[in-house]
């Protein structure tokens, strides 16, 4: 079973719709030690970083153990910042740091922010998460903030400026976009991230 | 780059599609779901149900219409129509909207505008603003356009944004119907207001209206019901004519 973590930062409806389309059922943890027998995990979540807040300390190191035991992770929107350090959005909170870098509102003046609408990835170099994605494929964002192109970008985004929009580290996936929202694209990223669970 | 959007309406009358006559090729001709598929295939960026039920009792129907469109639609989904309070739009987030639309209750409260931001957060919450010339100012007008809203239609804007709104639907109430072109003018009025996108309706017409509002209007969405509905062109068509143009659309 694939744990849906939900900490109250917007609605699961479109997230837990679009597994089930494929086939996949999520189940949510109610408390930290129900991750034990998750065989993935998805992080997703919009609005601001400092939602995340919820997910305290017991919840970290169970998700962290699980990523440790080579479980695959995929962070969502809100949830994919969330892999990295941390967010200039709530710089006090700490993220979970599986990811190198910060993140940082979008600062171009030219281009209206919140990002909003679909827009095109740009793929840096071939994954798992990616496969059967096509280059300059079209996805749905709506966010302000931002992770940094970093070693781990797999697809970069641009608005104003560039910024990583699919990141993969090992087993650890994140997506800046809603793939539940991403038509056809979106789907398949998920079952990209359902290969990875084996 | 950012695409400019295309949002196809679908106005619902007690769970049927009411604008449509022409619907070649569908079994069942007023059926939100199916029509629904037939401009998702066709690579609509978003849909808006707007729900025009007049009773209460038959209002009941829309969350099973939201539920029959949003069960294979994997585009974002909008609902307005009728949404007064925290419940109202509960039931239609439950039901599978990834936005609500808000008009009438966010003039009359707009503390619902805040209320439902910081519950589902500010992407989920469309503030719907109909407005008309009146001399040089833009006067916004509720209840269906039928009441003045005693309120300046960019000031409006402004405040909805502050208040948490995430986009602006904006309609105009001299264009709606008319077919003769969406109000430039008054959509690149709001749009360079506010930094959240707009999406233009009322007027849409022919193709080249959609190029006018992308350009001179600024619009960052368009939205069509019936150019769409009496299959007088695709969606497809209408992307390509706007790709041909030198504008960001998705195909």
């Amino acid at each position: 079973m694939i744990a849906l973590i939900d900490y109250k930062a917007g609605n699961l409806t479109s997230v837990r719709k679009a597994f089930a389309a494929l086939g996949a059922d999520l189940f949510t943890p109610e408390r930290p030690e129900e991750l034990a027998t998750a065989d993935a995990i998805v992080v997703p979540g919009v609005g601001h970083f400092g939602a995340t807040k919820a997910l305290g300390p017991e919840w970290v190191e169970a998700i962290l153990g699980r990523v440790g035991e080579l479980r695959p992770l995929l962070g969502i929107c809100l949830g994919m910042q969330w892999l990295f350090e941390g967010s200039e959005e709530a710089p006090e909170l700490p993220g979970l740091g599986l990811l190198g870098g910060q993140c940082y509102r979008l600062r171009s003046t030219d281009v209206k922010v919140p990002h909003v609408g679909w827009n095109s990835l740009d793929m840096q170099r071939e994954n798992t998460i990616v496969a059967d994605v096509a280059d300059h494929s079209q996805v749905y964002f709506t966010h302000s903030f931002v992770a940094p192109v970093t070693g781990d970008t797999v697809a970069v985004t641009s608005h104003g400026e560039p910024f990583a929009s699919i990141v993969q580290r090992g087993h650890v996936a994140g997506v800046q976009f809603h793939p539940e929202k991403s038509g056809e694209v979106g789907l398949q990223v998920l079952r990209n991230f359902l290969s990875m669970v084996g | 780059m950012l695409s400019k959007r295309i949002i196809a309406c679908l106005d619902v009358r007690d769970g049927q599609v009411v604008k449509g006559v022409n619907f070649e090729g569908l079994r069942a001709a007023g059926d939100p779901a199916e029509l629904a598929r037939r401009y998702n295939a066709e690579g609509v960026d978003e849909l808006v149900i707007l729900d025009i039920t007049a009773t209460l009792e038959r209002r009941r129907a829309l969350a099973d219409t939201i539920r029959s469109v949003a069960r294979e639609l994997f585009i974002p989904l909008a609902v307005g129509g009728g949404i007064r309070t925290e419940g109202d739009a509960a039931a239609a987030v439950d039901a599978g909207a990834d936005k609500v639309s808000l008009n009438t209750a966010a003039l009359s409260n707009p503390s619902l505008i805040t209320t439902l931001a910081e519950r589902y957060g500010s992407q989920a919450v469309l503030v719907a603003i109909d407005a008309k010339w009146e001399g040089d100012r833009a006067a916004v007008y509720v209840r269906s356009g039928s009441t003045p809203g005693n309120r300046d239609a960019v000031e409006w804007a402004k405040e909805a944004e502050d208040r948490g709104a995430g986009e602006i639907l904006l309609t105009s109430i001299d264009r709606d119907g008319t077919k003769i072109g969406f109000d430039c003018r008054l959509t690149a009025a709001v749009s360079s207001a506010v930094s959240i996108p707009v999406i233009a309706s009322g007027g849409a017409g022919t193709l080249d209206h959609f190029v006018d509002v992308f350009n001179g209007g600024r619009a960052d969405a368009a939205l069509a019901a019936s150019i769409f509905h009496y299959a007088e062109t695709s969606v497809k068509n209408l992307k390509t004519h706007l790709r041909a143009a030198g504008i960001p659309v998705r195909l």
